[in-house]
């Protein structure tokens, strides 16, 4: 079952569970994840439900490559990472 | 010192909110919230709301926040944040994405929040909810307005009439001076007389293209206004129906200006080298002021740096107190300055605060 986690920093304005979930794109694994904090939505996507852009997501240690629909694929098993990505500062 | 207005300001910085306190004559540093993070504009108590603010955060990775206060920033709670609507496929123009809060207001008991890319935001519950002003959104000349410091355009300035609230004019870098009287439901352009240097010489004119850096309103002569524009200074006597140009001593170049809240005549600008410097003119900080409505100035330098200063200040970083003679003044190098006498001399707040982005009083 992949398991999805969040970077520290965002413990600085919400809680960010740990998440196992059994979605099988990136997209509905992050709104397992919102479904358990709403709040954390606006901190991981922008207004158009895109990926912000300072912000980067690794599955099974690759950089996901749709930032727009997060459709990427999650395999059995898989870790995520949400992390901020350093352009943001 | 009976003003209350002038006992406590708010400076907004590249680094969290810091509240400032005045004893007797001594501005000092009282409480800092947010520390580490971009405060980009604050609302202040006012006498209708005396507890309550909204202070707006703009996280470097995680996006725009809103914040609200009910105990007058000794304690904050994330409310919601404006929100553009789903972006319809090919729509032109920037994208619909949240980029910066720059100027929050409230009149009538309505909050209005100017932003980056130049959506106007309405909240009628102090922050808890806020719909986008789609009236004038969706004006085709919003497409031909353009980024000015910025890549997309942004609404910096939200002037309130006094006695009218349904009455706004705002100014938009770069989209003119935009008013409305009815509360935001129609709208108009409100530039004439302003001029675009940085145009095509036939489009110079055009009032939907100007750059007003910022523009104040008179509180008790309403239908007063100055606006410090990239190209100049403007003054409006008639409620923005028309503007007629001022010129400045040193350089009428600048972001910030501030009128005295009774005295439609008096104002105060941070003169600038035109226009790609942008540091005071020949390392010396100075305040230029007028008290009859731009027929004369006076350059006013006393306790300000007068050798190697590259400070900028920036459009949000000048106020005046309710008692027209309580000046803060902060620059993008973190340093701040108070004034006690309606800017004739000058003493140092603090010097090592982060970059400046807005100073409210009250």
């Amino acid at each position: 079952m992949p398991r999805l986690h969040f970077t520290s920093q965002l413990q600085r304005f919400t809680t960010t569970p740990v998440v196992d979930t059994a979605a099988l794109s990136l997209r509905q694994a992050l709104e397992d994840a919102f479904a358990i904090n709403p709040r954390l939505r606006g901190y991981v996507l922008d207004d158009q439900g895109h990926l912000r852009a300072n912000v980067v997501v690794y599955i099974n240690q690759q950089r996901l490559s749709d930032r727009a629909h997060l459709a990427d694929a999650l395999p059995p098993d898989s870790t995520v990472y949400v992390l901020q990505a350093l352009s943001g500062g | 010192m009976s003003d209350q207005s002038a006992q406590r300001a708010w400076v907004a910085t590249r680094k969290g909110l810091f509240e400032l306190r005045r004893s007797a004559a001594l501005w000092q540093v009282h409480r800092v919230s947010f520390l580490g993070e971009p405060v980009t504009m604050l609302l202040p108590p006012s006498p209708d709301q005396p507890q309550r603010m909204l202070a707006a955060l703009n996280l470097g990775h995680f996006g725009v926040k809103l914040h609200a206060s009910d105990d007058a920033g000794q304690s904050w709670h994330e409310v919601a944040a404006p929100t553009y609507p789903t972006q319809p496929e090919g729509a032109a123009g920037p994208a619909w994405k949240l980029v910066l809060v720059w100027s929050l207001e409230s009149a009538g008991g309505v909050v209005w929040a100017g932003t980056n890319p130049g959506g106007l935001f309405k909240s009628s519950d102090f922050g808890a909810s806020w719909q986008l002003v789609e009236s004038l959104w969706h004006r085709p000349e919003r497409l031909e307005w353009f980024g000015g410091g910025y890549d997309a355009p942004g609404i910096h300035s939200i002037c309130a009439h006094p006695q009218r609230p349904d009455e706004l004019l705002l100014g938009i870098s770069c989209g003119g001076a935009w008013r409305s009287d009815d509360g935001g439901a129609n709208w108009r352009l409100s530039a004439q007389g302003m001029r675009a240097d940085f145009m095509p010489p036939e489009m110079a004119d055009n009032q939907n293209i100007q750059d007003p850096h910022l523009i104040v309103r008179c509180a008790a002569q309403p239908d007063v206004l100055w606006c410090q524009h990239h190209g100049g200074i403007w003054r409006s006597v008639d409620d923005a129906a028309s503007w007629h140009e001022v010129k400045a001593p040193l350089s009428s170049f600048g972001f910030a200006v501030a009128v005295h809240p009774q005295d439609g005549k008096t104002a105060w600008f941070v003169p600038a080298v035109k226009d790609e410097t942008r540091v005071p003119v020949d390392g010396a900080l100075v305040v230029n002021r007028t008290r009859d409505g731009g027929q004369s100035f006076e350059t006013l330098r006393t306790g300000l740096p007068q050798a190697s200063c590259y400070d900028l200040v920036y459009r949000h970083g000048l106020c005046v107190a309710n008692d027209g003679q309580t000046l803060l003044m902060g620059s993008t190098t973190g340093h701040l300055w108070a004034s006690a006498d309606a800017g004739e001399q000058w003493q140092p707040v603090a010097l090592n605060l982060p970059p400046i982005y807005a100073l409210r009083m009250g």
